[in-house]
């Protein structure tokens, strides 16, 4: 058994509570106390069945106000796979939300409104799928019972979608028609649709490939933590704790220390009383290089036949995520992996519309606001550009100030 | 080890918590581990083990303590940090009675549970921890399926959820002004039944209350307690000899044991697998208000 991570985009309106709700019921995921809650309530359809959408009501300022303001988490598992699903709200004054929530997912689920189409929301969310570098999408075409299950309708949203796919630059997208009202093809395959022939979006779920970067070439390693016990048995003892952040490592690797450009060749891997040959992607292991040389936290352990870039001059895309605007002339810090340095952003270079793609050239950059800019940093930062490795592409900024997260950078490339 | 060329479940959870741990080691000055002596704080000193070892742990194990255990818990406790060599910090929710800083509740269902976020705050001023790790997971409760894995409180130990930041990748942010601290949830994405898979997958010895045995118990509130001194009895209270085990442990006061027969961990895993009700489902102290969660978290509560 695997996890598979997965965002849920769309908007209450478009039944993605619901969605998830249907999920989580016919998958018979809840418990029998939170069941009670559920047809407790007051809240009921307007055919008097139970709203699942009371399954991921949150907070009590979220109830109150009848909206999702914040990330949620939901798990629940099947024989085949442990789930966890980020439920962002769909919102545009949301939109750090769900870039929050897609961080971490290697699954989108873009909801869709059969009665509505393809619609300005349908393209914000599928530009920051994109952007973040989501690596499968399917595309769920809701509310097919208030359309009397029409094949044509669903097709036509299908060949719409398709087009926006290709803008955006999207790939593995699968499409499934469904009502997550009445239950159609969430768990069980519809009974309303016969003309329709692919498998309910559980089972979509539970079969799809989850892509990981295992390749030795892009094996990373932040150093978190050095282990040295100091003891008389252990006087010699220097042990680099870390997770695997992608590709894989092997006793007898050769390996070059970031950003110092020291290299040796690893004499051991560690995980408490086992000794593994190999460490792959998403491994916390503690290892041991057969130089003595200085390594600490912040530096990075890589491959040595093929290196990440080394700069301080960066060009990246940005979020930004603080109701307090960029300040251009602001040093504010970066966080990647394991390193903490100063930065300022030196450029502006222009800004994306996320509801029509458009290039904007403004001279400010606010809340949810997106697009490319260059960072410079005090110290060099040991980059892959995140659309090739999101685990050593993706970092933060915070503001020395407030100490608060205030934007996400996905790094691209050096720039000279 | 690993399916094709990704992680195991377990695998990938436990890997998850040890980064996040060793993030806590190198980000703060003075990090505390939070010890219940509950399943999920043991399997954070488990996880502790192997984010650290042969090195000692870059913090020591704090015990908020009611002075209303289960003697097989404090029991457990000792005989762990005995076999740990860590360092155990004890705060005494007695004593915060006795400074006059809490009042003892009255009454039937009087309960020293809330009493503890004082203790817990004053011990973390006492002893300026600026990060604090706790065994939560957001599969608990509402409140928690909406909170950080780095979780910022103020110095009068709030949690406001409006106000949390954005958490991106695996990239923790634990920038903090003087005064406030950081609750740190490793296991946030773990369910109950990964919990105890892992104990399974991993040998791990519980203390003895969670499995099933015979003992005094009274009803309240639909809810089997065990019958102790601490709990405010009255002559309608009606002790009876029963067969049952605990998933939570916490406050005798409340914390409601099942009725179970389940004496082996596969057992329980069997148990709660079909199991009808959460685990959270078993606290009285939940049950009060459905927000009861989120407010208790605003207030300082783990």
């Amino acid at each position: 058994m695997d996890i598979l991570k997965f965002i849920t985009a769309g908007s209450v309106d478009d039944g993605k509570s619901t969605l998830i709700g249907r999920l989580l019921y016919d998958s018979e995921a809840i418990l029998a106390d939170q069941l009670e809650a559920l047809h407790a309530s007051n809240r009921k359809n307007d055919d008097g069945t139970i709203d699942l959408a009371i399954l991921t009501d949150g907070l009590k300022a979220e109830r109150e106000q009848g909206i999702t303001i914040d990330v949620a988490y939901k798990y629940f598992n099947t024989d085949k796979r442990k789930f966890i699903i980020a439920d962002a709200p769909g919102h545009i004054q949301y939109t750090r939300n769900m870039v929050t929530g897609a961080s971490n997912a290697g699954l989108a689920i873009i909801l869709i409104d059969a009665r509505k189409g393809v619609i300005e929301q349908t393209i914000r969310h599928s530009f920051l799928v994109s952007l973040l570098g989501i690596p499968q999408v399917v595309v769920c075409v809701n509310k097919m019972d208030m359309l009397d299950y029409n094949e044509d309708a669903y097709n036509k949203i299908v060949e719409d979608y398709k087009a926006l796919a290709a803008k955006v630059e999207l790939s593995n997208v699968k499409f499934i028609p469904v009502s997550a009202l009445k239950g159609d093809n969430i768990v069980h395959t519809s009974i309303n649709m016969p003309w329709y022939n692919g498998e309910s979006l559980l089972s979509y779920l539970e079969s799809v490939d989850i892509k990981v970067d295992t390749a030795a070439s892009h094996a990373r390693l932040p150093v978190q933590w050095v282990i040295r016990p100091q003891t008389d048995e252990l006087h010699d003892y220097r042990g680099y704790a870390g997770r695997v952040a992608s590709g894989s490592f092997r006793v007898n690797d050769q390996v070059t220390v970031l950003p110092s450009g020291f290299t040796s060749v690893i004499a051991k891997i560690e995980q408490l009383d086992k000794e593994p040959a190999e460490a792959i992607t998403g491994m916390s292991v503690t290892i041991h290089l057969a130089d003595d040389i200085d390594v600490s936290r912040g530096d990075v352990l890589v491959s040595s036949a093929q290196q990440p870039h080394v700069a301080q001059l960066i060009e990246a895309d940005l979020c930004w995520m603080d109701t307090r605007p960029l300040d251009t002339a602001h040093t504010y810090l970066v966080q990647h992996n394991s390193k903490v340095t100063r930065c300022r952003i030196s450029e502006l270079l222009y800004k994306v519309n996320i509801n029509t793609l458009e290039k904007q050239y403004d001279e400010d950059f606010k809340l949810n606001d997106i697009g490319r800019i260059v960072i410079k940093t005090a110290d060099a930062l040991a980059f892959d550009p995140y659309q090739s490795n999101k685990a050593n592409g993706g970092a933060i900024i915070i503001d020395s100030r407030t100490n608060v997260t205030v934007g996400a950078l996905m790094l691209r490339s050096a720039v000279d | 080890m690993s399916t094709n060329n990704h992680l195991d479940y377990l695998d990938e959870l436990e890997a998850e918590a040890i980064y996040i741990l060793r993030e806590v080691a190198g980000q703060f000055e003075k990090p505390a581990l939070l010890f219940s002596g509950g399943k999920d704080s043991i399997t954070l000193v488990r996880l502790a083990e192997k984010a650290f070892r042969p090195g000692k742990f870059p913090f020591p194990l704090v015990h908020i303590d009611t002075g209303h255990n289960f003697v097989e818990t404090i029991d457990y406790r000792d005989r762990m940090i005995e076999r740990l060599g860590e360092k155990l910090i004890i705060g005494h929710v007695q004593d915060s009675i006795d400074e006059g800083k809490v009042v003892e509740q009255k009454g039937k269902n009087a309960s020293r549970n809330a009493l503890q976020t004082v203790t817990l705050l004053d011990t973390i001023a006492k002893h300026q921890f600026d990060a604090c790790i706790g065994g939560a997971r957001r599969d608990e409760e509402k409140a928690r399926a909406k909170e950080r894995i780095f979780s910022v409180r103020d110095e009068f130990g709030q949690w406001d959820p409006k106000r949390q930041r954005p958490e991106l990748w695996n990239l923790y942010n634990g920038k903090i002004h003087k005064g406030e601290n950081v609750r740190v949830f490793p296991i946030s994405n773990w369910t109950e039944l990964d919990v105890w898979n892992y104990i399974r997958r991993e040998k791990i010895e519980l203390p003895s209350i969670y499995f099933a045995h015979e003992r005094d118990c009274i009803t309240r509130n639909g809810q089997l307690m065990a019958a102790s001194p601490f709990l405010n009895m009255d002559e309608e209270d009606i002790v009876e000899r029963r067969n049952v085990r605990f998933r939570t442990v916490g406050d005798m006061t409340c914390t409601a044991a099942v009725e179970s027969y389940a004496y082996h961990i596969d057992d329980i895993i069997n148990e709660i697998s079909k199991s009808k009700i959460s685990e959270r489902g078993a606290r009285m102290d939940d049950k009060v208000s459905e927000a009861a969660m989120e407010d208790r978290k605003k207030g300082g509560y783990f």
